[in-house]
């Protein structure tokens, strides 16, 4: 709730601060700049910080928003109200027609990407005659409710600050929620986050569509205050300065957008009144302070400023964990113990020359703890990857339940109630466990983004968390539920990434080397938890290298060695196998 | 279409296409060696170009104080990085680096100017002047971060990038210069006149990519250069002075946006900030060339070139507009032709 109550403080005190007597009319133009820039920058924070989108472009989609609003209020005499949603249509939509383009390209394919159409969109807007060209359009009406028109900086500061508070609001209520932590896995890569159901293409496309409703909401606000647009403001130097106020603030952080807003626009403005005096005239040496500092901060901290500040603050961020939520529905589970639930006929790999995985063939029945063993570079991780729909297969099939899975994407291995942990550990650094954690329940929710931002969400959302602490309870990890997952140890992770894909209410448990870097306490429990999970009818497939912790808990054992299967069966059995004595420690000669 | 104009507008893209390609190749060139893309390779055409017509015209050109400026701050940036290890041998080469030879450069440039000098002598004066520029800047700006991401290099290159713009601004106003071309010899083939800059500015293309592709294809040294930009510790390992590798690459970077800056002053009045635009079309190539292609880069710079050329004539006012939207499907075929695989960043 201090979350709550500091929203409520900080809309007082912007409410408040022009009231103040005495109060320099000059300092409310600021803070509407300020908040105009935050929006476009808590788009960023979202995009860029959250989604691990870097944008140059952002100034761009202002640019629709004001033209938009320019174009059919003066040309059209459209109520500017009415206009409104048709700017954030405008800039929606341009955003998809971008973003589909955009989100495809990858690493840093997609910043390029952004300055190219940043540039391309400047010169259009420029050249166009429709959006009259260079000189742009003026004569734009103002804002007016009846006969109150909000005509000077004091007036339009109420209908900027509350845009601003109401769409902080609306972010922080779609970040925390299961739509947010889909958008927050993304940074971390697509695949721990495809294997859980998220369809990280439709996420990226969404964050890249948010973001720039909220660009063309502050060019809608832009054109009503000015009351006249020109290419300028939309330019790609706009566009990196949207940029550096999300950095400087804190890329992750919706607060850090204001926070980031109010740093660059004051600063910006002291060193345009008094560089000239201190260099005698020189102009424009502010964009050179303004990139030697981008410069200074990324080396000094990269991380932004608001961090610094909640810490220093004591901010916490932690969730309240909802009581008396409802549980979720089970998976129907109508399979009886001798079904084959895994089947895998001659599943091949080749990567280029090399065949990482030669014909292998196996099954994993219900109620069955089945292991993978054999050296490394053995096709191990690699089964695992074409099981689990990461890696097309070349050839062979793999059946789950029945049906053949042979290249489904990982969502829809996900949705046949397979769930899996990674060798390297791919959890979301900066999120709690417990959130972490909820992502395995992604596929179980239903809520969407709009529903997440309007907290219509609370129901299903205190369903989706509830299940994530009673999985985390189950695994013994309750005291670190609300740690963020990157502090704790590497055998810890490795029991968040079970709990996590317990979340998915698995019918068949992949598990990527789960006892690498556990303790031998931790060892000992994972191998009762395993078999507690057999008990109730749950089966296990896991690669491992420790070979107590196999034959332990394994019904049975298959090895591989340079991708191809050399035996089978009990961990008696392959054990004592000539073969596979081999295959470890070599023959005597 | 007449075959006359279809002829101009070929030579005219392939002479700009010419200078893309050069640009294209710096950017390849640090890209490659230190996962930098140089945005402000562009500042470095400004520099050139300008210092090389303010030479031209008998003054000290400011970049000579640039140069000086960001070596003293180079040296400390030297002295504070290494004060727990520093001996008399580390600091004397800092010192030298970058106190005393921005140092003898001004005094080099303030001894040559003002007598009319040959275009050879103010050529490679340019050179001299703005090279150490280049080194200076990852000095200060890259190489406290070089084992950051790829992104945040690109951010703090923007950075670099604003800053570089406006100094160029105050050191050189806002007018523009030209400057007299570097051969006045002319020919004429059928109906193309061939300057001799434009000559001189393909001859000095093919030069430059002939010997890049040389470098880093054949030489022991390209190939430790190469090796840097793929893993760092390694290279560092296997014992290569990977910040000394990235110094060479910046070095490389300025030469070779100087020398693009002087082939065009001539051609084109050039402002504080016309090399950003221009710098972004070598840009365009390079990333069609994936920015590891020396070849395909000079390709694709020759088709911005012509592109740039043909659409100057038909669309004039959508010039930029589709040179660089020419940028997003290359950029879409790139991504889908990369191997998905899962870029983690920590």
């Amino acid at each position: 709730m201090a979350q709550r109550w500091g929203m409520i403080i900080f809309a007082l005190v912007m409410a408040v601060i022009p009231f103040i007597p005495g109060m320099p009319p000059f300092w409310i133009v600021l803070l509407d700049n300020i908040g105009l820039a935050a929006l476009v920058a808590m788009g960023l924070v979202l995009l860029t910080g959250v989604g691990g989108l870097t944008s140059f472009g952002q100034a761009a989609f202002c640019g629709f928003g004001a033209y938009t609003t320019a174009v059919l209020t003066t040309s059209y005499g459209l109520s500017p109200w009415l206009t409104l949603p048709l700017s954030l249509i405008v800039s929606g939509v341009a955003a998809v027609i971008l973003g589909l383009i955009t989100v495809r390209l990858s690493g840093h394919y997609l910043p390029l990407g952004t300055i190219a159409w940043g540039i391309s969109l400047f010169y259009l807007f420029s050249k166009l005659e429709l959006v009259g060209r260079n000189d742009g359009i003026s004569g734009i009406p103002p804002l007016a409710i009846g006969t109150l028109q909000f005509t000077d900086p004091g007036k339009i500061y109420f209908v900027i600050w509350i845009a601003v508070i109401l769409c902080a609001l609306l972010t922080l209520n779609l970040l925390n929620s299961r739509t947010g932590r889909a958008i927050r896995a993304l940074r971390r890569g697509h695949v721990a986050a495809e294997a859980f159901g998220v369809e990280t293409a439709r996420a990226k496309l969404l964050v890249f569509i948010y973001a720039a409703v909220l660009a063309g909401l502050s060019g809608w606000l832009y054109a009503h205050f000015q009351r006249a647009v020109n290419p300028t403001p939309f330019g790609l130097n706009a566009g990196i300065e949207y940029l550096f106020i999300a950095v400087v603030g804190g890329a992750g952080y919706v607060w850090g957008a204001v926070l980031g807003a109010g740093i660059v626009v004051v600063l910006k403005e002291i060193l345009q009144s008094y560089l000239p005096v201190v260099f005698h005239g020189s102009a424009q040496l502010e964009t050179v302070i303004f990139g030697i500092l981008l410069v200074a901060l990324l080396q000094a901290a990269p991380g932004g400023i608001w961090p610094r500040l909640a810490a220093l603050l004591r901010l916490s961020s932690r969730l309240p964990l909802p009581q008396g939520a409802d549980a979720l529905p089970p998976r129907e589970k109508a399979v009886a113990t001798s079904n084959t639930l895994l089947d895998v006929q001659a599943a091949r790999k080749q990567f280029g020359g090399v065949i990482a995985v030669n014909d292998v063939s196996f099954n994993v029945k219900a109620g069955e703890i089945v292991a993978l063993i054999g050296p490394n570079g053995a096709g191990k991780s690699t089964t695992f990857n074409l099981i689990t729909g990461v890696l097309r297969s070349s050839g062979g099939t793999i059946s789950v339940l029945g049906r053949n899975v042979d290249n489904a994407p990982p969502q829809e291995i996900a949705k046949l109630g397979v769930a899996r942990t990674f060798q390297h550990v791919k959890l979301v650094p900066d999120m709690t466990v417990l959130e972490n954690v909820a992502i395995g329940a992604h596929l179980r929710g239903k809520s969407g983004a709009i529903a997440s931002m309007l907290r219509l969400d609370r129901k299903d959302e205190a369903a989706l968390l509830a299940e994530a602490a009673r999985r985390i309870e189950r695994v013994g990890l309750a005291s670190q539920m609300h740690q963020l997952a990157g502090s704790l140890s590497l055998g810890q992770q490795r029991i968040v990434e079970i709990a996590r894909a317990l979340c998915v209410d698995p019918i068949l448990l992949l598990l990527d080397e789960p006892a690498a870097g556990l303790r031998h306490m931790e060892k000992q429990k994972l191998a009762s938890l395993l078999r507690q999970l057999r008990a109730e009818g749950m089966s296990v497939l896991l690669v491992e290298h420790d070979m107590g912790f196999v034959m332990d808990i394994a019904d049975r054992i298959v090895v591989l060695e340079f991708g191809t299967k050399i035996a089978e069966g009990t961990p008696a059995a392959v054990r004592t196998n000539p073969d596979v004595i081999k295959a470890y420690l070599g023959t005597a000669s | 279409m007449d075959s006359t104009i279809l002829l101009f507008l070929l030579q005219d893209g392939i002479t700009s296409g010419a200078i893309y390609a050069l640009l294209g190749l710096a950017l390849v060139l640090v890209f490659a060696v230190t996962r930098v893309i140089l945005i402000p390779q562009g500042e470095f055409v400004t520099f050139g170009a300008l210092t090389y017509a303010v030479l031209a015209t008998g003054k000290v050109p400011g970049t000579t104080l640039l140069a000086l400026g960001m070596g003293v701050v180079a040296f400390a940036f030297d002295m504070i990085a290494g004060r727990n290890t520093m001996n008399p041998r580390k600091f004397i080469r800092s010192l030298a680096l970058n106190i005393v030879l921005p140092l003898a450069i001004w005094g080099l440039a303030t001894m040559l100017a003002g007598r009319q000098n040959s275009v050879a002598v103010n050529f490679l004066l340019s050179i001299i002047i703005v090279a150490p520029i280049g080194l200076y800047l990852y000095r200060i700006a890259y190489q406290p971060i070089a084992h950051a991401s790829v992104l945040v290099l690109l951010i703090a290159s923007v950075g670099v990038h604003l800053a570089l713009q406006g100094l160029g601004l105050a050191f050189f106003g806002a007018e523009g210069l030209r400057a007299p071309a570097i051969a006045t010899a002319a020919f004429t083939v059928g109906p193309l006149r061939f300057t001799g800059q434009s000559i001189a500015i393909y001859a000095i293309t093919i030069l430059l990519i002939v010997g890049l592709w040389l470098l880093f294809g054949y030489t022991l040294y390209g190939k430790a250069l190469r090796a840097t930009a793929v893993n760092r510790l390694g290279a560092r390992i296997v014992g290569i002075r990977t910040t000394l590798s990235g110094q060479v690459a910046f070095l490389l970077a300025a030469v070779i946006g100087t020398i693009s800056g002087i082939l065009i002053v001539p051609i084109t009045t050039i402002y504080y900030d016309t090399g950003f635009l221009i710098g972004l079309k070598g840009f365009v190539a390079a990333i069609i060339g994936g920015l590891v292609s020396y070849p395909l880069t000079a390709t694709a710079a020759l088709v911005v070139g012509i592109v740039e050329a043909f659409s100057s004539f038909y669309a004039s006012n959508f010039k930029e507009v589709i040179v660089f939207t020419l940028l997003l499907p290359v950029l879409i075929l790139r991504s889908l032709a990369t191997p998905e695989v899962d870029e983690e960043e920590d």
